[in-house]
């Protein structure tokens, strides 16, 4: 199939391109970038982008897809259905399934799966440790060799810190990134949501900032003396991006990635008991919010993603205390991303798109995230002026806070290898 | 003048208008309790259930006393606290009960939010009976019903809550009536029981004893659960009476007038002495006797507050 994009402003950061171009695309491969483009062939489909945004393939380095294990909540056929709604190509998806992905047979059967029933390309995380338990590391060689972009026991702490330093050495052999999910358990004391005032007045355990920077500090410091790559999750507090920063000027390898909650709400959401405001990280204080924020104008935080986490109505539809942590984001993301940080003139939208495509790529050593010749024809187009309200969802689950929000910046097309996965908004079957 | 929402889920969204109104309209309500027949017929027709999801004697009885004052029909729903994440769920419970055509529902559960969630998922009218460590608004309004009654007034009344703020329901739901209406707040207890930016709520935080009860008007006592030992949030039971029990011997340090209160049930010994308790001080029986008249005017009140308090039948 031909693809021809024509006259939308296309941002490829990872290029330095953001002008506007036409782009030639021939049996999923990205032939030419360039101003007017003339095909002389049959059989092209054109794409008019005049007025809208061309980038590369969005990638969401954090996804939970449930399957195998939750197929009540997400399949890998729904949630990657939801990825391409909310224009991403490429996702990796969280090892805490049921079973959980530490060998080498889950990780193809997941690759498998998502070859036959996927709408994007999917990435499967492995585990650090055997089944998460945090005793003894998985065979992350054969992980690799079976196809994951990193090792998380995400959702968890590695809570022993040799182990948290075997893993940091020994995943550097594989050039894996060691993806941490920052949280001192015992700190944390089973609480709800953030520790402070309104934690206070809702009568709900908190769960301290402590929780999760005591372990940043930690895994900083042995991200140092191991040289490993460590990946920090979904960063939510003030002094975690502190330490990051520091950590970063010190030429310590480390990255770090936030979600969209953490940069638009605060634990004032939580007043109505709405579960929808359950998510581990809490949302914390409008202070931790500007500090995001910083982190992410300064590069401190170097990607966006969801932490798409989906649960069934039932289970979130109970006293606060019970329901599940976690909320969906795939389909929110981007156009929170533009309402948020764009409009508002936190991140330019070039600085936002590297920080969905070439930095996420980067990180978990993707050859993708780019529109250069050659490369895999993965391309989002956005259109950033309509505004529309958030009422339903490609996901299976519908948990999401943004419900009822206006937005604006919403991806319109995605070209997954070379195929309209989704055009004019409408996922297009294939 | 009527109460804005048809549900008492917290103080916190109370009026110092609409607390003065229902303190005002239990006033007749307690004159009742003098006649031989303790009835009035003001929600006869109405149902109200009360659905207990921790064990409760005191808040039970008292609404069910009120409820039954006022000539309604009263069914008790008592769900054992282990089998909330075994049995059915609240949102079920809640539409059996909308099926079975109830006005009011009054909850007690260990969970915060769990009144707002059948407030939700309803419509008959919620009467928050304590939900977790969050509100316990009758017990609040019952408690300034009592301030009133013996200092004649709440306003610049100095009141020390003392003990375990974080966990209590009855403290929160003081500290928002208290110092809506007025009152002079300190809490005092050890650090690790006071909850994280408490001042924010306009209340003065002590960790001596000593130092705030010779101000003191009214001194309000809280339980201390003894599993909180376990918890690490202070060493021995011994320790925290030492500390912050109140005794004779510290009452002999306060103002004559002082009162004592205390929500129940008391652990003699250990945050209150029999002594105290028993002694002239307290108030703690007259608690008990308000909250139903203070019941009676919250349910009065939801129910329209249209009718006049009637003279007896």
């Amino acid at each position: 199939m031909r693809i021809l994009i024509k006259g939308g402003r296309v941002i490829d950061p990872a290029n330095r391109i953001d002008a506007q171009k036409d782009i030639y695309i021939e049996e999923g491969i990205i032939k030419k970038v360039s101003t007017s483009i003339k095909v002389n062939k049959s059989n092209v489909k054109v794409i008019d982008a005049r007025g809208k945004v061309v980038t590369p393939g969005l990638i969401d380095m954090h996804t939970h897809l449930r399957e195998p294990g939750r197929e009540d909540e997400e399949t890998i056929a729904s949630g990657t259905r939801a990825a391409c709604k909310g224009g991403f190509t490429s996702i990796c998806c969280m090892p805490n399934t049921q079973p959980v992905t530490d060998n080498q047979a889950q990780v193809e059967l997941i690759l498998s799966k998502s070859q036959k029933e996927g709408w994007v390309n999917v990435y499967p995380i492995g585990a650090i440790t055997k089944g998460l338990q945090g005793e003894e590391m998985s065979p992350i060689g054969e992980l690799k060799k079976a196809g994951v972009a990193g090792i998380t026991d995400d959702g968890k702490t590695v809570e022993n810190s040799l182990i948290m330093r075997r893993a940091l050495e020994y995943s550097k052999m594989f050039k894996l990134p060691v993806i941490s999910h920052c949280e001192d358990k015992n700190l944390s004391a089973e609480g709800l949501i953030n520790e402070g005032y309104i934690s206070t007045i809702l009568g709900m355990r908190g769960i301290p900032r402590q929780a999760e920077e005591v372990i940043v500090s930690r895994d900083i410091q042995l991200a140092e003396m191991t040289g490993g790559h460590l990946h920090i999750a979904h960063v939510s507090t003030e002094g975690s991006v502190g330490m990051i920063r520091r950590a970063k000027r010190m030429d310590i390898k480390v990255t770090a990635e936030t979600a969209p909650h953490y940069f638009t709400l605060t634990d004032e959401a939580v007043k109505t008991y709405n579960t929808n405001t359950k998510m581990n990280p809490p949302l914390r204080t409008r202070k931790d919010v500007q500090a995001i924020k910083q982190g992410l104008q300064d590069g401190t935080i170097d990607c966006i993603a969801s932490d798409h986490a989906p649960h069934l109505e039932d289970e979130k539809n109970q006293e606060y205390e019970l329901a599940p942590f976690g909320i969906i984001g795939l389909e929110t993301m981007l156009p929170l991303i533009i309402t948020e940080l764009v409009d508002k003139k936190v991140l330019t939208l070039r600085e936002a798109i590297k920080k969905l495509t070439v930095n996420p790529a980067h990180i978990l050593g993707l050859n993708k995230g780019t529109l250069s010749p050659g490369a895999n024809a993965d391309i989002t187009i956005i259109d950033t002026k309509t505004r529309r309200k958030i009422e339903t969802f490609e996901s299976q689950s519908n948990n999401s806070p943004f419900i009822g929000c206006t937005l604006r910046g919403f991806a319109v097309c995605t070209i997954v290898g070379g195929r309209i996965c989704m055009a004019e908004g409408e996922l297009v079957a294939g | 003048m009527r109460l804005r929402d048809r549900n008492l889920l917290g103080i916190e969204t109370l009026t110092p208008e609409e607390i003065k109104l229902i303190l005002d309209t239990a006033v007749p309500f307690k004159e009742i309790f003098t006649r031989s027949v303790k009835k009035v017929p003001t929600l006869r027709g109405k149902t109200v259930v009360n659905l207990f999801y921790e064990p409760s004697t005191r808040t039970r009885t008292s609404f069910e006393l009120a409820e039954k004052r006022l000539s309604a029909d009263v069914l008790n729903i008592s769900v054992n606290t282990s089998s909330i994440v075994k049995g059915e769920s609240l949102i079920d419970t809640a539409k059996t009960i909308e099926a079975m055509k109830a006005d009011f529902v009054v909850i007690r559960h260990s969970m915060a939010g769990a009144p707002h969630l059948l407030a939700r998922t309803i419509t008959a009218s919620i009467i928050n009976a304590g939900d977790g460590m969050h509100e316990h608004p009758t017990q609040a309004l019952l408690d300034l019903f009592t301030i009133r009654d013996k200092k004649g007034k709440i306003e610049n009344q100095n009141v020390v809550i003392v003990g375990d703020i974080l966990h209590s329901r009855v403290a929160r739901s003081n500290i928002w009536a208290l110092t809506k209406m007025g009152a002079k707040v300190t809490v005092v207890g050890p650090v690790t029981l006071i909850p994280s930016h408490i001042e924010n709520l306009k209340v003065k935080v002590a960790y001596k004893l000593d130092e705030v009860l010779p101000h003191a008007d009214v001194i309000y006592v809280l339980r201390v659960q003894r599993e909180r030992q376990k918890q690490h949030l202070f060493p021995s039971l011994r320790e925290y009476s030492e500390l912050y029990g109140i005794d004779m011997d510290r009452l002999k340090k306060c103002k004559k007038d002082v009162i004592v209160m205390h929500p129940g049930p008391m652990n003699r010994g250990i945050e209150i002495s029999s002594e105290v308790a028993d002694s002239n001080f307290s108030v703690i029986t007259e608690q008990v006797t308000n909250g139903i008249a203070i019941r009676m005017a919250v349910l009065y009140l939801l129910a329209g507050g249209a009718e006049k308090v009637e003279e007896g039948e």
